[in-house]
This record gives structure tokens, C-alpha cells and sequence, in this order.
């Protein structure tokens, strides 16, 4: 359990109660940094980076890889992956307004978010020999959202993706990952200024898959983004949804749920860089754990950089383990360089499921299939309500109903 | 008429590597339309019987007999007893986080009624029999216990009671931590259910203060993990003038 708040001004964050279950390790912590020098980037191994040569073979104690099991990635962090022909399938609808296109690795459009934050994701930047790129035109309002269909076919890929939105523009994208593959992908997500994007990520992999990857999003003066990422599938998946801003009044909205299930390795490392001044975040992750050696990683850093004054964030992760034999990693870290900030607090909380509620709902005749499908519905529904996306909603609550069969099967 | 009969039970628990006999040989019939009250000082194993009738995980049945018109209890699971007509309003809630009073209601009338109740009617239902116990229609969208006052969560438990409607009713020390205006409410809630003579009601508690409310036609001092005496309402008065010392050896009571 790691409870931590932090107002320096008068921010009021709810804090969050609840035993810890066997096994799981949560720590938060909160720095207020003097210089200018970033303890949330220097903790990584190597400096960011477009190229893999750039960044030792990770050996597994390395800060950013301590929870990742190196040994089940397939040879991504080392090297030895090397990308097989159609190993993906991506397929793009996008309604009118929209230019899909595929381009070469010299488009003076990729990489402008950010460099590559480790070995795997400058791997995926050195590797992939074309790159996805979708544009929307300034102010063009969509009706129907851009879905981006990434099938896996079995082999290994390195793939790279902007989605760039003009001024005004407002869009949905909606992300589908299925089958089996060993990819490393990196996407960009541009927003013009007064732009909002709502991104939904959905990783719905063959047991076997492996995905690693960063997301990267620069949010425009005055935009809002809405971000959504949804892992129930895959062996190993490792996400990296990072947001930096390009102008003052920007909003992010970082949602994510995840479906860890017996043997998954689902990791979720997210970092918001309130780097200009009166910028909004709110990060809340969700998971639920079932089965032996089901582990779920979440890294949450805030960083509130000397010149964001009237920075207002805020983030949440909470995990709700339905069995023993379930590992939780929770760690949020917020660091602040400035005092002058609306708010900024973080919570992370891990329950578990016990058999005192279980015997309680089944004791009104409530089989105990149904208890855990009620608890588990409760737990998520106030988040998959914030999504906005009705269908999105709808799909996401049948999938977690799907999840919930299987796990209690 | 529903009958719930327990022969010669006998109940462990696992405390400290050891395994420690609670209950040592308990009989006991309670019949439809009928009121047991089950006193007895602390420790004297009374909790342990009604969480070994509803088949809680923690007590291991190691000898006897519960039957439900016949039926083998021990033998059912936790649901499936409820489903079959037992119910315990427990002592300590349980606190169940996401799951809202209003959703855990119909899910689990659904499940004792064999089928999901007109929506119509249930929130009548629900509403009227909400106002009877004096709680807050807001209420219904508080998650089940979690930061309900002991007054609510005894409340919650009474509302249970009155809409599932069950064969037995276990009440389990549902007057402890209650101001006299909250014990008032929530036995009016278990009259009216044990009016309609269509349950069996075992009242189980410390005090002989609820019994102002709900008038047993039997009364049993437990003591020691069985029962050591039974007799109609007037033992309960004695107890009152008396207190437990008669049953515990040599004076001691918690």
C-alpha cells in the first residue's frame, strides 16, 4: 500500500484505503527537485535516443527494467529479434477528411515527439523500414472513428505510426491490436492547437504475443487529448504513453485498464511532462489480477518542470487482485520544480478480493461466479464511464465480461 | 412449514496451529412462524452457530446434523443454502467496494427468486421498504457497507431480510452497537417480516434489551458451546435479574 499526496498549494486529493495482498509491492514516491536536473530522466539507463546503438542490452536491475522479464521479450531488447516479412497486418479505415499514407524513413514528419526512452522502443526507431502516417486536416470535425486494425500473423515486426491532427481538428482513433506477433512499435500522436484526440489502444493479443512500445503525444496550445489504453491479451506487454505539451492550455486525460490473467506479464509505464505552464493531467489506471503469476507493472511519473506555474494534475492507479499468486508493481512518482501549481496529488492503491465479501454476497444466494463478475463490473464501470465513446464503452464492458468467463472458468 | 433441525453439532476452528471445538453438541428445531432467541455470555460459541448454519469457510462442522425440511445444509454450498431459504443478518457487514446497494439487491433477489424481478415493481419494493427502515433513497447508491455507520449497515441487513423474504432467519447480535430510536427501526423491520408467519426467526444476542421489541417464544442461554437451558419468555427476565454467572464456571464472563 503506498499512499501519497502532495498540495503545495491547496489541492485536495482523495486518499485511497485498503489492505495490501500477499505478494504485490507498491511504493510511491514524491521529490521536490532544486536543480534543473530531472530525476525522472536520469533514472533511466541511458539518455533518450533514435538509435538502439545508443543504449546498452539491458541485464534486468536497470531502473526501467527491474520488472520486466527480459528472457520472455524474444530477443527485442537485445538484438537478436530480427523482423520477418508480414509478420503484421495493418489495416486503416478512416472516413473523409482524413490522408492515410506510408512513408519512408527519412519523412521529415516522424520523431518529432521524442526520442526513444530504451533499448527496445530505439529498436523498434532504428528497425522499421516504413512508417504509418495519418492526417487530419485543420478543423475537420469527425463523425466516424479512425480505426487502425493491427493483426498479428506470427514472426517479428518494428513498426512506427503518427497520427497527426491539425488545428481544431477533432477525432477518435481507435487501435486494435489482435493475433500473434513479436512487435516493437512506436506512435506519435500530434495535436494541433485547440485539437482534441480520443485515443483507444486496445490490446487484445494471442496468449502468446509479445508488444513493447512507447507512445508518444505532444499536446497543442489549448488541446485535449484522451487517452485509453486496454490490455486483456499477450504474453508480455510492455506500453510506454508519454505526454509532453507544445503550448499552454493543453489537457490529458490518461485512462487505462487492464485484465492481467495467470502467467501475463502487463506492464504500463507512463510519464506526463508538464513542461509549459497551465496544463491539465489526470491519469487513472484500473487492473484486475487472476491467476498464478499474473503480474501487473504500472509507472505513473508526473513531472511539474520549473516553468509549468498553473500545472493542475493529478494521478491514480488502483489494482483489484482476485487470487492469490497475483503480483502488483505500482509506483507513482511526482516531482515538482515549481511551487506555484494549481494542484498535484497521486494515489495507488492494491486490494484484493477477499473471501469475507465473497462469503458475504454468496450468503444472498449470489454464486460465487456471479460475486466475482459483480465486483469486478463495479471496480471498472466508473472508469469505462469516463471513456465517452458509447460503443467504445459497450465493447469494453462485453470484453470484461469475456475476461471474467475465462478467468473463472 | 419449514423446519430447521440441528442435531448434536459439533463445530472447530483453526486458531494458534490448533483446533479448538467451539460448538459441542448443539440441538435445536426452529419451525416456520416460530421466534428462538439464543442468549449467552461472550464466547459461549453463539456467533459460531449462526456463521456454521450459513456455512461460512473459516468453521469446520465436525460432527452432527443440519437439516432444512429435510434437507442436508451441510451439504449445500454458501449460495445454495441462501438459496434454499437460510439467512444471516451478520454481526460485521462486509465492506464489498464497486458494487453498489441497489445493483448487490437485485443480483441477489434474482438469485433467491429464481428469476430477475420486474424492474417496476422491485423499485417500488425496494423504495417502500427503504422508507419503513427510515434510509435514504441515496442510499441505494452507496457501495454495499463501505463507510455505512453501524446503524446503516444493521439497516442494510434488515432490508436484505424484508426483501428476500427467507424460510429461516438468523439474526446475529443485529442489536449490538444500536442507539434505542435504530433498534426501535430495525426491529420493527424483523416484526413485520416474522408477521407474515412465513419465517423462523433465531435471534441471537448478549442483551435481553432487543427482547422489548421482538417477543421470543422461546428463549435458550448458551453456554459452553451447547445449550444449557431453555424455557419460554420469562428466562429471558430472569437472565436480566440474574445475568450469566449461573451458566459460567466459577463466575467467569467476558
Amino acid at each position: 500500500m503506498a499512499e501519497a499526496q502532495n498540495s503545495p498549494t491547496s489541492s485536495n486529493a482523495p486518499g485511497q484505503g485498503g489492505p495490501p495482498p500477499a505478494g504485490s509491492t507498491t511504493a510511491g514516491a514524491i521529490a521536490v527537485a532544486a536543480e534543473a536536473s530531472s530525476t525522472v530522466a536520469t533514472r533511466m539507463s541511458a539518455p533518450p535516443s533514435y538509435d538502439v546503438a545508443d543504449f546498452p542490452v539491458p541485464h534486468g536491475r536497470e531502473e526501467e527494467w527491474r520488472f520486466t522479464p527480459l528472457e520472455r521479450l524474444r530477443g527485442l531488447h537485445d538484438g537478436t529479434a530480427v523482423a520477418s516479412g508480414e509478420a503484421v497486418k495493418i489495416a486503416v479505415e478512416a472516413p473523409e477528411g482524413v490522408t492515410v499514407e506510408t512513408v519512408g524513413r527519412d519523412d521529415a514528419r516522424l520523431g518529432r515527439t521524442g526520442a526513444p526512452v530504451d533499448r527496445v522502443a530505439a529498436q523498434a526507431y532504428s528497425a522499421f523500414t516504413e512508417a504509418g502516417v495519418i492526417t487530419v486536416a485543420k478543423e475537420a470535425v469527425l463523425t466516424e472513428p479512425i480505426r487502425i486494425a493491427v493483426h498479428g500473423e506470427g514472426g517479428v515486426a518494428y513498426g512506427h505510426q503518427v497520427v497527426e491532427l491539425g488545428a481544431f481538428a477533432e477525432a477518435v482513433v481507435v487501435i486494435d491490436h489482435t493475433g500473434d506477433a513479436v512487435l516493437a512499435a512506436n506512435v506519435e500522436f500530434v495535436l494541433g492547437d485547440g485539437a482534441k484526440l480520443t485515443v483507444v489502444s486496445v490490446q487484445d493479443w494471442d496468449e502468446r504475443a509479445v508488444h513493447v512500445g512507447q507512445h508518444n503525444t505532444l499536446v497543442g496550445r489549448d488541446a485535449s487529448f484522451k487517452s485509453v489504453v486496454v490490455t486483456f491479451g499477450g504474453d508480455v506487454v510492455r506500453l510506454h504513453p508519454r505526454v509532453a505539451y507544445a503550448g499552454p492550455g493543453g489537457e490529458a486525460e490518461l485512462f487505462g485498464l487492464y485484465f492481467t490473467d495467470a502467467g501475463q506479464h502487463q506492464e504500463h509505464r507512463l510519464l506526463v511532462d508538464h513542461n509549459v505552464p497551465h496544463c491539465k493531467s489526470n491519469v487513472v489506471y484500473k487492473g484486475a489480477l487472476q491467476g498464478d503469476d499474473a503480474h501487473a507493472v504500472w509507472i505513473g511519473d508526473v513531472l511539474i518542470e520549473a516553468k509549468a506555474e498553473g500545472t493542475d494534475t493529478y494521478e491514480m492507479n488502483r489494482n483489484l487482485v482476485l487470487s492469490d499468486g497475483a503480483r502488483v508493481d505500482s509506483v507513482p512518482n511526482l516531482e515538482i520544480e515549481t511551487g506555484e501549481i494549481v494542484g498535484a496529488g497521486h494515489a495507488s492503491a492494491t486490494g484484493r478480493f477477499d473471501d469475507e465479501q465473497l462469503f458475504y454476497l454468496m450468503a444472498r444466494g449470489i454464486p460465487e461466479k456471479d460475486a466475482r463478475r459483480l465486483v469486478v463490473r463495479g471496480f471498472f464501470a466508473e472508469l469505462v464511464q469516463q471513456i465517452g465513446v458509447p460503443d467504445i464503452e459497450e465493447r469494453l464492458i462485453a470484453k470484461i465480461e469475456e475476461e471474467l468467463e475465462a478467468a473463472v472458468a | 412449514m419449514a423446519t430447521l433441525e440441528i442435531r448434536d453439532l459439533h463445530v472447530t476452528v483453526e486458531a494458534d496451529n490448533a483446533t479448538k471445538e467451539i460448538l459441542k453438541g448443539v440441538d435445536l428445531t426452529v419451525k416456520q412462524g416460530e421466534t428462538h432467541a439464543i442468549m449467552g455470555p461472550n464466547g459461549s460459541g453463539k456467533s459460531t452457530l449462526a456463521y456454521a448454519l450459513a456455512g461460512h469457510p473459516k468453521y469446520t462442522v465436525s460432527g452432527g446434523t443440519v437439516t432444512l425440511d429435510g434437507e442436508d445444509v451441510l451439504e449445500m454450498s454458501v449460495d445454495e443454502r441462501a438459496r434454499a431459504g437460510l439467512f444471516l443478518a451478520m454481526q460485521y457487514p462486509v465492506e464489498v467496494p464497486g458494487v453498489s446497494v441497489s445493483n448487490f439487491l437485485r443480483t441477489s433477489a434474482t438469485a433467491i427468486r429464481g428469476e430477475a424481478p420486474k424492474l417496476r415493481h422491485w423499485v417500488k419494493e425496494v423504495k417502500e421498504t427503504m422508507e419503513r427502515l427510515h434510509m435514504d433513497p441515496a442510499f441505494a447508491e452507496r457501495n454495499v457497507n463501505e463507510g455505512f455507520s453501524g446503524g446503516e449497515k444493521k439497516r442494510h441487513e434488515i432490508l436484505q431480510l424484508e426483501l428476500l423474504k427467507p424460510k429461516i432467519a438468523v439474526l446475529d447480535e443485529t442489536d449490538s452497537g444500536l442507539d434505542v430510536d435504530a433498534l426501535r427501526v430495525v426491529s420493527e423491520g424483523v416484526n413485520r417480516v416474522r408477521e407474515s408467519g412465513e419465517v423462523g426467526t433465531l435471534l441471537i444476542t448478549h442483551y435481553t434489551r432487543i427482547l422489548r421489541y421482538i417477543k421470543p417464544d422461546h428463549v435458550h442461554v448458551f453456554a459452553d458451546g451447547r445449550i444449557a437451558e431453555s424455557g419460554g419468555p420469562e428466562l429471558a427476565d430472569t437472565l436480566e435479574n440474574e445475568g450469566y454467572e449461573a451458566y459460567t464456571k466459577g463466575g467467569v464472563s467476558a
